[in-house]
């Protein structure tokens, strides 16, 4: 009895510490290892102006038949008021982005109209200065890494497959996967919450949702680091979501490793209801948030990549696909 | 070679490259391994004195040779309507005052800064003579005199195995005052000194031998005359023996002015010739120390060094040397603890801040910048401006904000305030447009999340950097750099977890 006190008095002095080698036996993938053994050593550095830019993401992928969301206009100056009326004005509904933006700032969505005014995602009107105000500041580099000036894209928005509707609350649903050298090694599912405002940031409270490789089924859900069973605004239980056409968006993910060259790779990609699934755009530095939604850690299955013979990483996209499909389905001991 | 190897071949070698030239410099230069660190220098001056016979007067001043165990910082000459010169002659310096024509009494000075190293006070060889000039003690009424000399000789050889322990023994008789012979000298030579009855007494045994003329370096003496060593051939190289003890060695504190047997004034034109000498002690940093010696020996590694630059850069550079300790403190913060700050290396710059304002008055200050800046901000963003002219706007209200600020808190006496100044306001400014895009975008928790993550780096960086230890390793060191670049190499091969990730992944350990 005496030593469990304690043991318990210790636990808390340590507050919600755990101990490094812990994770380490978890193969849990820290900041500094993803750096260093992944990202510095995989990624070129000359390759980054690919998933960096947008812009260039939708041109290569567009040259290696990857569906993407439609590109309406682009701006490369600071386009006149005319300009970009000329382009919003036809439009019902529109995304307006950066192409050099980082975490998903600066991403304008318009969900309809409302007379002059313009309807955003939240509900929340805008009008048609505070668009043109919007792409000025883009223009001037706002949201872009170390204030470079940027370009402006407009893009359509994506009819969002219904199948999520009630797994996301004013918010659009996207699918994360890790893509290590060619091969799909995790992925999630990240719904936005009423907590996180609309927006799809785990660290702002959206849920993310680990999705097993092989089905598509979901296998784990973490909302701000606690584990949930129920989305918490819409109580739709996590257990009963699959992605449908989950092969073909895999597939979609691991193309990206030709498209880019990258080898450490996060895509972020989302279902249209008639296109199916479409890269919305592609991580040179994916974040390590998907580790926790899916409850297991990375650096297991990124070694055991690393442990591949020359022969099996040369396979095309199919191959690699069934391989990690079959190598890291949910509930084998990875 | 692995890049992993690499790092940490290179981050050795810099790291063996600093802490060698820090070693070099603290041992071989003296320059302080920890603040506050005082040495002795002593000031001795010499004073000549003569009365003038009313012509051309000239006088010359033997002057101390380079010693190993003393290191001259400074030398100064005083001498109004003398003209001055220093000569070179016979392995020697000699000082020169000269003058047309002086009447009455005169004073010249000469005065040296010393301070004592370790090591042996005397550079061997000496290049004197070896010869023996037998003293004359023919006449008759020297028989007595010269039987006594003679004994004391052949008694000292007899409980003597060589020249030095000769001497030593004789040095011994020569101050028993019970001894016959001895007295029976000295009472023939009454006017003459222990050391010129001692060289009289080598000369008889044959022995080379001359005189050291020097003094005693102790605080606070005044007027006093030079003292005599007596060194000693011994058939290979000069012993040096002070006279009442008769121990070998040149005694501790002991200044050497001039060796071998010649003049240490002479005074052509004047009469009563005499000179005295007077030692202070002061107590100086050990720093300023160690740089008169170097600059006297012009030092490369101090010579092509910041201490060149005037003193104004000297003190920017003092800054600027502490700029790399807070980048290490903001690296090992980011990669051993992953605080989130807004601006990678902006801490760093409050942080500089901070060392001037002090960092009450620095905290107190950013933080009213910042919320006003905010403020106005928010309004800004309200107006449609272009980017540039909307930070632009800012860092004219930051200007505003730090002039009023500084206005109001003089009128109501609050003189700390004024150091608002030392902020770097373009980084404010940008710093205010960041914070102001993170509370759209994230909210305002993320601002005071990024805000306070970046004041505690600051804070951090801050508290290191005025660290009394650390401010004079920078300065006095700044080979130091490359030891801390090396560390920074080694940190960034770091692939550990950061102690944030143990609590964020804390789930994943069931």
């Amino acid at each position: 009895m005496r030593q469990v006190s304690i043991a318990q008095i210790f636990g808390k002095l340590r507050g919600g510490f755990v101990s490094p080698l812990a994770l380490r036996r978890m193969g849990v993938l820290g900041m500094n290892a993803r750096n260093v053994n992944y990202i510095a050593r995989y990624n070129d550095r000359d390759k980054y102006p690919v998933v960096d830019d947008k812009l260039s993401t939708k041109r290569a992928a567009a040259r290696y038949g990857i569906a993407v969301p439609e590109l309406i206009a682009a701006f490369d100056t600071q386009p006149g008021r005319r300009r970009v009326m000329e382009v919003i004005e036809p439009l019902w509904q529109f995304v307006i982005k950066p192409a050099r933006g980082s975490g998903g700032k600066g991403i304008l969505v318009i969900a309809g109209r409302n007379g002059d005014k313009y309807v955003k995602t939240s509900g929340a009107e805008v009008t048609a200065l505070d668009i043109l105000r919007h792409v000025s500041n883009i223009n001037s580099g706002l949201y872009s890494l170390g204030g470079k000036p940027d370009r402006v894209m407009i893009e359509a928005l994506v009819d969002f497959d219904p199948v999520f509707d009630n797994y996301s609350f004013e918010g659009v649903p996207d699918i994360r996967v890790i893509v290590f050298r060619g091969f799909p090694v995790m992925a999630m599912l990240r719904c936005s919450t009423h907590a996180s405002d609309g927006k799809a940031n785990l660290h702002q409270g959206a849920v993310g949702v680990g999705i097993d490789l092989a089905s598509g089924k979901s296998c784990h859900a973490v909302q701000r680091g606690l584990r949930v069973s129920q989305h918490p605004d819409t109580q739709m239980p996590f257990g009963e979501l699959v992605v449908p056409g989950w092969r073909d968006l895999v597939r979609l993910a691991a193309s990206c490793y030709e498209m880019t060259g990258l080898g450490y790779l996060g895509c972020d990609i989302v279902l249209d209801r008639k296109r199916g699934p479409l890269l919305l755009e592609a991580n040179a530095r994916p974040g390590l948030a998907i580790q926790i939604a899916n409850g297991v850690g990375l650096r297991k299955r990124l070694q055991h990549i690393e442990s591949l013979d020359l022969e099996q990483l040369e396979k095309n996209v199919e191959e690699r696909v069934a391989y990690s499909m079959n190598q890291f389905a949910a509930g084998r001991s990875d | 070679m692995s890049p992993r190897a690499q790092v940490y071949i290179i981050a050795g070698l810099l790291a063996l490259m600093g802490a060698g030239l820090t070693i070099y410099k603290n041992i071989e230069l003296g320059f302080p391994l920890l603040p506050g660190e005082y040495r002795t220098v002593w000031t001795i001056e010499a004073k000549v004195r003569f009365t003038a016979d009313g012509g051309p007067v000239k006088a010359a001043l033997t002057l101390p040779r380079e010693q190993r165990n003393m290191e001259v910082l400074n030398e100064s000459f005083s001498s109004s309507g003398y003209g001055f010169n220093i000569v070179s002659e016979d392995d020697e310096y000699r000082a020169v005052w000269s003058r047309r024509s002086a009447t009455g009494s005169q004073s010249l000075f000469y005065q040296l800064d010393v301070h004592q190293t370790p090591g042996a006070a005397l550079e061997q060889p000496l290049d004197l003579s070896t010869e023996v000039q037998k003293p004359f003690l023919g006449a008759r009424e020297q028989e007595a005199v010269r039987l006594a000399i003679y004994s004391l000789v052949d008694s000292a050889r007899e409980r003597s195995s060589d020249t030095k322990t000769f001497t030593t023994q004789l040095l011994i008789a020569l101050g028993d005052n019970r001894n016959q012979d001895r007295n029976l000298i000295f009472g023939y030579y009454k006017d003459r000194s222990l050391v010129d009855v001692a060289l009289l007494m080598l000369s008889a045994a044959e022995i080379p031998a001359h005189r050291i003329r020097g003094l005693y370096l102790e605080d606070d003496r005044r007027r006093l005359d030079p003292e005599d060593l007596l060194e000693v051939y011994d058939g290979e190289r000069w012993v040096v023996f002070e006279p009442h003890s008769g121990s070998p060695g040149v005694p501790k504190n002991f200044f050497i002015w001039q060796r071998g047997g010649k003049s240490l004034l002479d005074v052509e034109g004047g009469r009563n010739s005499r000179v005295t000498f007077s030692v202070i002690s002061n107590d100086v940093p050990a720093r300023e120390v160690a740089m008169l010696s170097t600059s006297r020996e012009k030092e490369a590694l101090v010579d092509f060094s910041i201490y060149s630059l005037p003193i104004e850069q000297q003190s920017i550079f003092k800054l600027i040397l502490l700029v790399p300790v807070g980048a290490l403190v903001v690296v090992l913060l980011r990669v051993f603890v992953g605080i989130r700050t807004s601006g990678t290396f902006m801490p760093v710059l409050l942080a500089v801040a901070f060392i001037e304002t002090r960092l009450i008055t620095g905290l107190s200050i950013f933080v009213l910048i910042l919320v006003l800046g905010l403020w106005v901000r928010f309004y800004l963003s309200r107006l449609n401006l272009l980017l540039v002219a909307r930070i632009a706007a800012v860092v004219v209200t930051v200007v505003i904000l730090m002039g009023a600020i500084s206005v109001v808190s003089y009128k109501l006496g609050i003189e700390q305030a004024l150091t608002v100044t030392f902020f770097p306001m373009i980084i404010l400014a940008w710093t205010i447009e960041r914070m102001s895009i993170v509370w759209e975008e994230d909210g305002p928790y993320e601002v005071v999340v990024q805000a306070g993550g970046s004041l505690l780096v600051a804070v951090l960086a801050w508290w290191v950097m005025t660290n009394r230890y650390v401010e004079h390793w920078t300065f006095n060191f700044p080979e130091l750099l490359l030891v801390l670049l090396g560390l920074i190499l080694i940190v960034g091969n770091y692939t550990g977890f950061r102690l944030g990730e143990l609590m964020r992944f804390r789930q994943l350990v069931r």
